[in-house]
């Protein structure tokens, strides 16, 4: 294509196609900037800012924002780092994360950010919430303990389920995932082989009776740190031309 | 709780053609009907208007003035906001439990009277407040209540609690409310309006073509009177060049920020004025469609505004070829808000007009490329309208002279708290805190809060800085602390509203600000130490700085403008942890539960 845009992204020069987010063109140029809510095929929905960049100094969501010619994106500063160890430890605060015996363990996108980025374990006070655990369904687990209200099923299961089992109820504090009926989960039409069960990046969508069915040393995030494969896959697309 | 019947759902829904899009307006109704809106209803609901029943629950739990469990026939919400305390709210919440034997939260036994807090509804001019179910209830007393809660339980009807009416247009038929104007000053744009020809505006606009209607606003350096300060004709420009044939105007007459009121005046008094400057933005920007979001405490002037917009119909002011410009169409529409202050953010505004929870959406698109149902819209608030008639009334020329270097025209103020005389000043921009406080006779102010909560605090030294966009910028709300006050009780205050508001969506706001209050409230209750106050500002920033839309990147405010401009106030409520032991961890209470199950004290503490 002809009317690529260039910018730069922590010094790197970067060509992107005029559409892209900034953490799309960024992922496909070989460089990572970590997020939660953001996936791949689900639409972009800027909710736990992970992603927050400077773009010319003015702090973004980079999966929402589009890429526009000559920006200077800041993804790696002192200052950006901050900001995403502090959102991280505010998800672990505010539910109970229990990673030690968390059958998400390796393969948890938010235990793997925070190792990324160097926390061990929380310097803000736990809220300790009463949440509760929704096991009605034969083949699937709700665990509102471990959910980080990233949006990823209510998306799934919207636009690639064709369902709706999930919405967000409440406000604030107060705001949670919510099925379907007015009964639990059991009552929706969800199945254990929608891609909605598929995609929390914590353990609070689970399918029953796979849990830790790998292997330490063999999950997802035992050798790399998350991002890894898309730091060491340059993708095509960024190197034609 | 009255039941629910089927076919009343079933009329309500089919009354707003099964519209999703109309979701707020079916759940006010059966709200209204049912006083609830029950798990079958939201069952019924779904089935009637298409969509997932998970969808309408969304938008249920969202809303304060929507509520699944049963409340009682009449609904009293006593306003909490900060300058309601300091006119003595505490002790008219006392004497309303105390005679209705309830808590707060609570119904009575018979199922007859609710009672519950609310955030500022708009009134701090005649605080302490309540609203009972739409009515307004001004300038409360223990004697008050006592009245109040015996007409209650004998009528169990709130229009019997008016008793002397307003001023204005308070005192109209279809307005029947207590509710005072409070008008201090009158300025020459919005309401030197009473002066002028009605319609002056919207006739010299169709002699235009909408791009001069446009360059006029421009060259008169309009900026929104919301709170933002978008140059108004920008905003009309963009979304008048957005692609979509269907365009929208709307206007923000949500006015959640606490100590705001100006809009209230500006609905009661000039509601002519406001629909004709709609009707030119409609005009200007090639929208068919306006609708006016009215926030849900503002209900009492619902069947009033209705009226205005039927005459304006009926005059041909709006409709199909106003005043007989072949192929100039336009109508307004008034949506109810329903208890959610981020509906004053307009992206959020937007969701809740589509029948959907409050929820800012993402940005790009802008509302003028793609907002109301996807097509372009233009949000302007209130005031901002007024100003347009009267530009295109009497030139750019004339309103650009006005005010100070980057803010043109006068600005409508609420000032409201320690002063002799709260209520509505218009002054032109650049006017000084220090005249302000004169002017309304604030003899003691030690602390001002200019822009509501998610402004600034700010102290005597700053006291000689001026309101306009370029130093103290404000939506209109200017709240008076007097010496005597405890400005953190104030913060408290502001942050308790914040985090109750925040919509959820994204995590620095929603929890962030949970977390700055408890620290907040541990550094009030003297188990603060000195690092706290770097938590806070550390926090804050990152708050600001994360958070996905204005209330987040706003909301650390009031802790954050105390912090600069009276530290001394917190430095002498923290102190060093001499035991090696943070204050602010309580042994006995975290071991509660486990002791609670194990049916032992611990051996250790
Ligand atoms: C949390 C929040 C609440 C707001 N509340 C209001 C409001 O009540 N009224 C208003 O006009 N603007 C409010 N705004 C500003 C609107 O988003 C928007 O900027 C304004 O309505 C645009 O109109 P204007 O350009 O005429 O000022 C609010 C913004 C935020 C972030």
């Amino acid at each position: 294509m002809s009317d690529k845009v260039d910018f730069i992204i922590d010094g790197e020069e970067v060509s992107a196609n005029p559409d892209q987010t900034i953490l799309i063109a960024a992922e496909e140029a070989g460089i990572y900037i970590p997020r939660l809510c953001a996936m791949k095929d689900l639409v972009p929905f800027g909710a736990c800012r992970v992603c927050t960049v400077l773009v010319n100094g003015r702090p973004q969501a980079a999966c929402t924002q589009p890429v526009a010619s000559g920006i200077i994106v800041e993804n790696s500063s002192d200052k950006i780092l901050k900001i995403r160890r502090t959102i991280i430890e505010m998800l672990f605060v505010e539910g109970n994360h229990y990673c030690m015996f968390c059958e998400k363990s390796g393969n948890c996108e938010l235990q793997a950010l925070a190792y990324r980025l160097g926390i061990s374990a929380p310097d803000l006070p736990y809220l300790f919430p009463d949440r509760k655990v929704d096991a009605t369904h034969p083949d699937i687990l709700i665990d509102h303990n471990r959910c980080i209200l990233c949006g990823r099923c209510v998306r799934a299961s919207r636009d690639l389920d064709g369902k709706n089992v999930f919405q967000f109820v409440g406000r604030g504090l107060g705001k949670e995932v919510q099925v379907n009926s007015s009964a639990k989960l059991a009552a929706t039409d969800i199945d254990v082989t929608d891609k909605a069960v598929g995609v929390c990046p914590v353990g609070a969508l689970l399918p029953k009776r796979v849990g830790y069915r790998i292997p330490i040393g063999e999950r997802l995030f035992d050798h790399n740190p998350i991002g890894h494969e898309i730091e060491t896959n340059i993708h095509n697309s960024s190197v034609k031309e | 709780m009255m039941k629910y019947s089927e076919r009343e759902v079933k009329e309500i829904c089919s009354a707003y053609s099964c519209d999703s899009s109309r979701m707020m307006d079916i759940l006010r109704d059966i709200q209204k009907r049912f006083g609830c809106v029950p798990e079958e209803v939201i069952d019924l609901i779904a089935g009637q208007v298409d969509v997932a029943r998970v969808e309408v629950d969304s938008t249920v739990s969202f809303y304060a003035f929507f509520s699944k469990t049963p409340k009682g026939e009449v609904v009293i919400r006593l306003c909490n906001d900060i300058i309601d305390r300091m006119n003595g709210s505490d002790v008219i919440a006392e004497v309303f439990s105390r005679e209705l034997g309830i808590e707060f939260g609570e119904t009575t036994p018979d199922n007859k009277i609710t009672l519950e807090y609310t955030p500022c509804i708009g009134m701090c001019d005649q605080a302490p407040s309540a609203l009972v179910n739409e009515v307004v209830i001004t300038d409360l007393s223990s004697d008050k209540v006592r009245s109040i809660v015996k007409t209650l339980k004998e009528t169990g009807d709130p229009l019997k609690l008016v008793s002397r009416l307003g001023d204005g247009f308070n005192a109209h038929h279809l307005v029947k409310s207590m509710v005072h104007n409070c008008i201090r000053r009158k300025g020459k744009v919005v309401f030197a309006f009473a002066d002028c020809d009605p319609n002056a505006g919207l006739e010299k606009a169709i002699s235009m073509s909408p791009v001069e209607v446009i360059n006029v606003i421009k060259n008169a350096r309009l900026r929104g009177r919301g709170g933002a300060g978008f140059p108004t004709g920008m905003k009309w420009e963009f979304t008048r060049g957005a692609e979509g044939n269907k365009k929208h105007v709307i206007c923000n007459a949500d006015e959640g920020e606490p100590g705001t009121f100006k809009d209230r005046v500006i609905l009661t008094e000039l509601s002519n004025l406001l629909f004709e400057g709609m009707t030119i933005a409609g005009y200007a920007i090639g929208a068919e469609n306006g609708i006016l979001y009215l926030r849900g405490e503002y209900a009492y002037l619902y069947d009033f505004l209705a009226s205005v917009l039927n005459f304006r119909r009926k005059k041909g002011f709006l409709g199909s070829n106003i005043l007989g410009k072949p192929g100039f169409n336009f109508d307004i529409r008034i949506q109810m808000g329903a208890g959610a202050y981020i509906c004053g953010e307009e992206t959020a505004l937007i969701s809740s007009c589509e029948g959907s929870r409050g929820d800012p959406k993402n940005r790009p698109p802008f509302p003028a490329q793609k907002g109301y149902l996807s097509s372009p819209t233009c949000v302007n608030n209130v005031e901002t309208l007024c100003c347009v008639v009267r530009i295109l009334d009497k030139g750019a020329a004339w309103f650009a002279e006005m005010g100070s270097m980057g803010s043109a025209g006068t600005k409508l103020l609420s000032i409201s708290g320690d002063c002799q005389s709260p209520g509505v000043y218009e002054f032109p921009f650049g006017i000084s805190v220090r005249e302000l406080l004169r002017e309304v006779g604030a003899i003691n102010a030690v602390a001002v809060q200019i822009g509501g909560p998610s402004g600034q605090m700010i102290g005597e030294d700053d006291f000689d800085r001026t309101i306009c966009y370029d130093d103290l910028a404000t939506g209109g709300s200017v709240m008076v602390f007097g010496s005597e006050r405890n400005i953190l009780e104030a913060v408290k205050c502001f942050m308790d509203f914040f985090t109750e508001e925040s919509c959820g969506y994204c995590t620095p706001c929603r929890v962030g600000n949970v977390l700055l209050k408890r620290c907040l409230e541990n550094i009030i209750a003297g188990k603060g130490e000195p690092s706290d106050l770097d938590y806070l500002k550390d926090l804050g920033e990152t708050i600001k700085t994360a958070s996905r839309c204005g209330l987040g990147q706003t909301s650390p405010n009031p802790i954050l403008t105390t912090l600069q401009n009276f530290r001394p106030v917190y430095e002498a409520l923290v102190h060093e942890a001499k035991d090696g032991c943070r204050p602010s961890f309580d042994i006995h209470a975290v071991l509660k539960d486990a002791q609670n199950i194990t049916g032992r004290k611990s051996v250790y503490f």
